[in-house]
């Protein structure tokens, strides 16, 4: 075999001048060369390191294998073996800290494209329109209740579905996807394929009831009666404010509420879509993770003159993917880096005209091992604005929590568990888990 | 599912559906509400429960058409099922036995009074009930809260019916005549709202208001409901609806809940319907 590029093979994408004016996909995916290509970089090592980094054990090397000899079929067959969402998260995983990190590769110069050739084989399979299913084993006789059909929730009950176990599914919003349907963009994730998968795990027996609150509806406590075990993939879907002056003045919102809006409601198709948005012409969002990235690309999108991200550390602090990152300044979002709000000002209409903010400094580490911002004291200044979002973070819903009496619950919401992952699945009872696919 | 089994036309702008649920009607507590999709591309709207019947499995909603998304709703008929249908959300109120109770429903507000009051009747409290309307013609559930309330007073903002005036000088009139009051819950357009608390402020009659600020999910998860009580931030869906209303910052919830007039205006326009 000749010595591997160095580089990933590249995958083609929208123009930004063209794609900032529209919701399609930004990256166009691999041609079967451009996937083949690429699946030759890879050496199948003997201890492949990247499967230790993917958290559902995906045979990484066994699915490219087949790629690079042109046996698509044999690919998908062995990825799906492991992972229901092979489309999905080709797309949104962070490999670039997971599998990607430790391909061997990267020690010598990028890794092989995981995340590209996994959804490669995904779409490839979509387009021949012939979904195979996997081999599904004698029925256990025993049901399990999932709650919340984001990512966790539904990579759970295909992994049970495939076991033989009866799986309900009961998710809260009309849609089953949780942040993939409503916080994810469609430029970045096509709500077609979230469909799609959501489709295949529902093929794998699995029952799915939308508008089903557990906890109001039926307590954790009363589905017990029913199932024999229940997992809690409920997400953390509580938004958090700065608790500063102004922050309910009109235009101010929190990202869940901007992009359900925009992505779940379809905001940007209004008025074909009953649900409004206010599009604002100079909007800033506050956070530096991928959903504020999301947040200041959909601006763009929604018509924004200028979309601006405001964040208290530096570049180098910022928690998204540097992809994300590169794509928003690509795409012409300004960046006010170590700027912290502080106020918002509003006109007598009280609509959001103004933030203002302090200019920060890097100080010592802090125990994030990132450097703390403290505030240059008299460096006020105000930026203008019409719209602006607060993308700081979120916290788990309480709800579960507070109407299950014998769940333990951690300092941020989080529910307590006392095994391992891999355990869980084992334990067969109560697991508790809170983004089966890493958070942010 | 969401079949709706009744439906009455209350006036020429408020509807009645009875809608078979029986999971939600099973569960669903005086104050809650629900959030409904009418149609394929619609928003979600939060609508009270106005009765249920465990029985029958049904929730009745009672809702007034102010803009696109309600006139859709009103469009469907009996047979026809509600696309969607969630609850039950927010938390209930507090139905305690508190002594005497003035129940004050304005508009369609007089729907989740109707609950609220029963509730607080069937476990002992002596309740007054005090409803009124722009006009005659928009008065609901008038018969319904007599059968069941100790006194009823009624008010018009015309003078078409009852008394000429507004629900919260009839609350006065109660009050200036020296009636012992314990509680008052008011629920109902939040100039009203405001009206009757500015009038149990001064004697410090606790007072309870059900505030209806523009939703999306219902449940906690995008802060579109935020209102502030007592000089904080709270997420009315599922802090509230219900807050005391000597601490409700009324002025904010006005100013939230003409975010979207002007999109509201263009939706009509292309549907070339007429909205309020
Ligand atoms: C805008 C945005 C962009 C992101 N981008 C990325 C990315 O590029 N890569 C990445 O790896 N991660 C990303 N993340 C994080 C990632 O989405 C989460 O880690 C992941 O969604 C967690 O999955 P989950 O299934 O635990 O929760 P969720 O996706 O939040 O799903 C939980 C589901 O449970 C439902 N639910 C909640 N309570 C109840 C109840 N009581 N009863 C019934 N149902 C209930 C909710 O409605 C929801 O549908 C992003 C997050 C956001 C918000
Ligand atoms: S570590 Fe990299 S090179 Fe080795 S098998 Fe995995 S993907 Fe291929
Ligand atoms: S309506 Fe979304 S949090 Fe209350």
């Amino acid at each position: 075999m000749a010595k591997p590029s160095l580089k990933k093979t590249i995958m083609r994408e929208q123009p930004h001048s063209e794609r900032i004016h529209n919701f399609n996909e930004v990256p166009y995916g691999y041609s079967d060369e451009e996937a083949i290509a690429e699946a030759n970089r890879c050496l199948q090592c003997k201890k492949p390191k990247c499967v230790e980094g993917c958290p559902v054990e995906i045979d990484i090397p066994g699915f490219i294998k087949e790629i690079a000899a042109n046996n698509f079929t044999n690919s998908i067959r062995s990825m799906k073996s492991k992972n229901a969402l092979p489309a999905i998260c080709g797309r949104v995983c962070p490999q670039e800290v997971q599998c990607e990190e430790l391909c061997t590769l990267k020690k010598m110069g990028e890794p092989v494209a995981i995340g590209r050739l996994e959804r490669f084989v995904a779409d490839w399979e979509a387009k021949t329109g012939k979904i195979e299913m996997p081999e599904i084993s004698p029925a256990t006789g025993k049901k399990v209740a999932v709650v919340g059909a984001g990512p966790a929730g539904l990579t759970v009950a295909a992994d049970l579905a495939l076991m033989g176990h009866k799986v309900t599914v009961f998710e809260a919003l009309h849609e089953a996807g949780g942040v993939l349907v409503y916080g994810i963009p469609e430029f970045r994730l096509p709500k077609s394929i979230v469909r799609r998968e959501v489709e295949y795990v529902q093929k794998l027996g699995v029952k799915l009831i939308t508008s089903y609150i557990v906890g109001k509806l039926q307590t954790v406590d009363e589905l017990l009666k029913e199932f024999g075990a229940i997992f809690i993939g409920t997400g953390a879907g509580l938004p958090w404010f700065m608790n500063i002056e102004g922050e309910n003045y009109n235009g101010v919102y929190s990202a869940n509420e901007y992009l359900t809006r925009s992505n779940l409601m379809k905001a940007y198709l209004f008025p074909e879509y009953d649900t409004p948005i206010v599009k604002g012409k100079n909007v800033a969002t506050i956070g530096g993770g991928n959903v504020a990235m999301d947040c200041a690309r959909t601006a763009l999108r929604l018509g924004a003159a200028k979309s601006m991200l405001i964040y208290r550390r530096s570049k180098t602090e910022m928690p998204a993917r540097i992809e994300e990152i590169e794509h928003a300044e690509a795409e012409g979002v300004e960046f006010y880096l170590l700027t912290l709000p502080i106020k918002y000002h509003a006109d007598a209409q009280s609509w959001v005209r103004e933030i203002e903010c302090l200019k920060m400094a890097l100080g010592e580490s802090d125990a994030s091992g990132r450097r703390k911002p403290v505030p240059i004291e008299g460096s006020n200044f105000r930026i203008p604005v019409d719209v602006a979002v607060v993308a700081i973070g979120n916290s788990p819903n309480p709800l579960i929590a507070a109407t299950t009496p014998d769940l333990k619950v951690g300092k941020h919401g989080n529910i307590e568990i006392d095994a391992k992952p891999q355990e869980r699945l084992l334990l067969y009872w109560r697991w508790a888990e809170e983004g089966l696919l890493l958070g942010q | 599912m969401n079949r709706i089994l009744r439906k009455e036309v209350l006036t020429s702008s408020i509807k009645l559906f009875e809608i078979e649920t029986p999971l939600i009607a099973a569960k669903v507590l005086p104050g809650q509400f629900v959030v409904t999709i009418a149609a394929d591309k619609g928003e979600r709207i939060p609508l009270t429960v106005a009765d249920a019947n465990k029985g029958k499995g049904t929730i009745t909603i009672i809702f007034q058409e102010v803009g696109k998304s309600t006139k859709l709703l009103g469009t469907l008929r009996e047979g026809d099922e509600i696309p969607v249908v969630v609850g039950p959300l927010g938390k209930p109120s507090e139905i305690e036995l508190f002594g005497t109770v003035v129940c004050i429903g304005g508009g369609v507000g007089i729907a989740p009074i109707y609950p609220i009051m029963k509730g607080l009747k069937s476990i002992g409290n002596k309740v007054i009930s005090i409803i009124g309307a722009r006009e005659k013609g928009l008065l609901i559930l008038e018969q319904e809260i007599r059968e069941q309330t100790d006194e009823l007073y009624v008010t018009t903002d015309d003078g078409s019916y009852g008394r000429k005036g507004f629900v919260s000088d009839e609350l006065k009139r109660l009050i200036g005549e020296g009636r012992k009051i314990d509680r008052v819950i008011a629920i109902g357009p939040s100039v009203m709202m405001k009206a009757v608390v500015e009038v149990t402020m001064p004697c410090n009659i606790k007072t309870i208001v059900s505030l209806n600020p523009i939703m999306v999910d219902g449940t906690g998860m995008c802060g579109a409901c935020r209102v502030e009580v007592g000089g904080e931030t709270r997420f009315a869906c599922v802090d509230g609806p219900e807050f005391d209303g000597h601490l409700v910052n009324f002025e904010l919830l006005s100013k939230r809940l003409s975010i979207y007039l002007k999109e509201e205006k263009e939706a009509c326009q292309k549907e070339a319907v007429s909205c309020k």
